[in-house]
């Protein structure tokens, strides 16, 4: 479905990315993660086609991009990022429908869909009348993953949504996002920096660095079988909470 | 809105500006008092023959009122034979005995003069004259230190105050120009020694002031005559007959206690005028002409002000919003589109309104465009500054969402940007409401023309009269903005977070 081929991208003279070629696999949960700066969001805005590879090639149904009408190509994809992205000038609702309504859907099937999303991604019907501003951190990304999937596209691409959420909100929400990926069966790909996330929702784990892929794989392979001494250093530099009390007073 | 129907729309509001004002018969006057007498006795005698005659009164300066005369924006004006030799005709070496024949090669009749002589003199304290025992002007060369302030006309014409200085060879430094209505006041007040007067100037007698003596003739006369197009002996003959009939007819002491009776006793020029013509000629039924009331004058200013105020600022809004759109989305065209409406804008008020005069003449239409040209930067430097602060992550949602362009703009960035363009339009709205006094100066009217009147009878009542409502005025829109914030400005961009 999507394909990123020996791509380079440049932004001035500081390079993004250097020859990457990934496939996510279709219908399943692709996470890229990374220290900063390693490439992994320039991945999802050269999918959705807001940026153009300097080199290389990246398709949609075997079909470069700039062959794709960029309008037909985006309603096929929904995006996330991480503040939500909300517009503060309309409310939760017309948020969600915007594009709908520009796209001539008429109001009962708007409302349908709407009420559908709300129960999926869990948001007080009440809420859909607030502005952004009105909403918590986590309701608005709530809000942005509505608006994200109105149109029903076959593509997620998330851009760290939960950065900026409190732990508690977060877990909440990264539950939520597992259902969702679940019972949904959209090729989802998400740019994190969190590797337990990155475990918890990914099928598939891409470690960049560098403007490279570092490894691919499961959660498992990364730290069972590190390809390299960075992998294993980006995986210990996660630190457990667990690890701080010492249990050795126990035994 | 459709981009056609836009244009539409543009043009259909930008018409009042091109339609220029209907061909009625009228007379111009300068801004002085003397000046609007003689045009209201002119008025006067011409809707007596049965005219429909309308005075556009205080237009400003010579050139202004020749060039509208030139142009058939106005058909008569009273000028000064001297004025005519010395500054009109100056690049024409017109002797005094041809003036008429010369006037005639530009289309343009005199009558013959009125009868009295207003000369220019220099004026002086007479006590201060006394104590310094000048009688003559070239006993002012003994006193360099004097300060002159003559009035902006007299600093540059041909008998001003350049030849003056060489005839008699004046030692002084300390020259100002200064309106000519205020140089009185800084007579009084000690701020200048002597300035310009016109010799039936109701101020000489009034302030106690000596006119020095021109030792050297360097002042030619001048006397009063009425100017008119000669197509006007076809257009109104018998007009023409009656403004031939005040030849002769009105002495320098009857100049100056018509004068002295308008900036004296404030008695309306209108008022003056038909005095005279009824006393002066018998006539079988008197001429009459009314008081306006403050309320009637204050309805009819406003009304012109909201017009200048109003046209030139919907104008402003159509243009300059999508010169800022413009300006924001294409940077270097933008940065062309600010530089320009920035130089626009450093052009001083004053200039601008002048350098309309000979592509659109006077009154309205010039008034309109500089107002409009000066509300422009505001407008587009709002509306550039509101797109671009518009936050990156908020543009690229909004691409990445497949929404086109021309709906990013309308449902997106325009709305985003609302706070700041409408800020703009109320900084346009503000200052346009001050600037378009100063379009009284070339016969626009509005809130000006009582300041403008003011000024030149010394009438603190008068000048209050304009300036104050035109300080309303403003109040008034910064509140009416401030309200329609309430309606333009989305209501979630008015909610702080966290409410």
């Amino acid at each position: 479905m999507i394909e990123i081929d020996c791509v380079t991208k440049f932004y001035g003279s500081l390079r993004a990315l250097h020859e990457v070629s990934l496939k996510p696999a279709p219908e399943r949960t692709t996470v890229l993660i990374g220290p900063s700066g390693c490439g992994k969001s320039t991945m999802l805005r050269l999918i959705i086609g807001l940026i153009v590879p300097d080199a290389g090639t990246v398709r949609f149904e075997d079909r470069p991009i700039p062959a794709w009408n960029p309008y037909t190509l985006r309603h096929r994809m929904g995006y996330v990022i991480q503040d939500g992205g909300l517009f503060p000038h309309l409310t939760a609702r017309d948020n969600v429908t915007l594009l709908a309504r520009h796209l001539g859907w008429e109001a009962a099937r708007i409302e349908e869909r709407l009420t559908a999303l709300g129960k999926l991604v869990h948001l007080p019907s009440d809420r859909l009348d607030d502005f952004p501003a009105q909403l918590s951190g986590g309701q608005q990304q709530r809000v942005g993953l509505m608006r994200a999937l109105m149109l029903d596209p076959d593509v997620l691409l998330l851009d760290e949504p939960l950065g900026a959420l409190d732990p508690m909100i977060r877990a909440d929400l990264q539950a939520d996002l597992r259902d969702i990926f679940r019972s949904l069966h959209k090729t989802v790909v998400m740019v994190t920096h969190d590797l337990g996330e990155a475990g918890f929702l990914g099928d598939e784990i891409i470690l960049m660095r560098g403007g490279q892929i570092e490894q691919a794989g499961t959660l498992e392979d990364l730290v069972v079988r590190a390809a390299s001494p960075f992998v294993e250093a980006f995986i210990h530099a996660q630190r457990s909470p667990l690890e701080s009390i010492d249990t050795s007073v126990g035994e | 809105m459709n981009p056609r129907r836009y244009i539409a729309f543009l043009l259909a509001c930008l018409f009042p500006l091109m339609a220029v004002a209907q061909r009625a018969i009228s007379v111009g006057s300068k801004s002085f008092t003397e000046n609007v007498i003689l045009a209201e006795m002119a008025t006067l005698v011409g809707r007596e023959a049965g005219y429909e005659v309308i005075h556009r009164d205080q237009l400003g300066g010579t050139r202004i009122l020749w060039n509208a005369l030139l142009s058939g924006e106005i058909d008569v004006y009273p000028e000064y034979t001297g004025t005519l030799l010395q500054e009109i005709l100056v690049g024409h070496r017109v002797r005094a005995d041809a003036l008429a024949d010369t006037l005639a090669s530009f289309g343009i009749k005199m009558t013959a003069p009125l009868g009295f002589n207003n000369t220019y003199a220099v004026g002086m304290r007479e006590a201060r004259a006394e104590a310094l025992h000048i009688r003559t002007i070239s006993d002012l060369r003994q006193h360099p230190e004097l300060k002159f302030g003559f009035s902006n006309e007299f600093m540059d014409r041909g008998d001003g105050w350049p030849s003056l200085r060489d005839d008699y060879g004046l030692p002084q430094r300390d020259v100002r120009g200064i309106d000519h209505d205020l140089g009185y006041r800084g007579l009084v007040a000690g701020s200048i020694d002597a300035l310009d007067l016109y010799s039936t100037d109701a101020e000489i007698a009034y302030y106690h002031l000596r006119a020095l003596i021109d030792d050297r003739h360097h002042f030619p006369d001048y006397h009063a005559v009425f100017l008119y197009r000669a197509d006007l002996a076809d257009r109104a003959p018998a007009w023409v007959a009656a403004l031939r009939r005040l030849s002769g007819a009105i002495s320098n002491e009857a100049m100056v206690r018509m004068n002295a009776r308008a900036k004296i006793e404030k008695v309306p020029e209108n008022e003056i005028a038909a005095d005279f013509l009824n006393t002066a000629f018998d006539r079988d039924v008197n001429i009459t002409v009314s008081r306006t009331t403050r309320l009637s004058r204050f309805r009819h200013h406003t009304r012109e002000h909201l017009y200048l105020v109003g046209i030139s600022l919907l104008a402003a809004v159509l243009i300059a919003l999508p010169l800022g759109i413009v300006a924001a989305k294409f940077r270097r065209t933008g940065q062309i589109i600010l530089g320009i409406t920035g130089v626009i804008y450093t052009i001083p008020s004053l200039a601008l309104l002048v350098f309309m005069i000979p592509l659109l003449g006077i009154g309205g239409p010039p008034a309109l465009v500089a107002l409009f040209l000066y509300s422009l930067l505001p407008i587009v430097r709002n509306t550039h500054t509101g797109l671009h602060d518009i936050s990156p992550a908020l543009i690229e949602s909004a691409e990445a969402l497949g929404l086109t362009p021309w709906a990013r703009l309308i449902h997106i960035e325009l709305p985003l940007a609302s706070r700041s363009i409408l800020g703009g339009i109320k900084t346009s709205a503000v200052i346009n409401a001050g600037t378009a006094t100063l379009g009284a100066l070339i016969g626009a009217g509005g809130y000006g023309q009582p300041i403008l009147t003011g000024i030149r009878l010394d009438d603190v009542g008068l000048i209050l009269e304009g300036a104050v409502p035109a300080a309303l005025l403003a109040l008034v829109l910064q509140l009416l903005f401030e309200l329609s914030e309430r309606w333009l400005v989305p209501r979630g961009l008015r909610i702080a977070p966290g409410d």
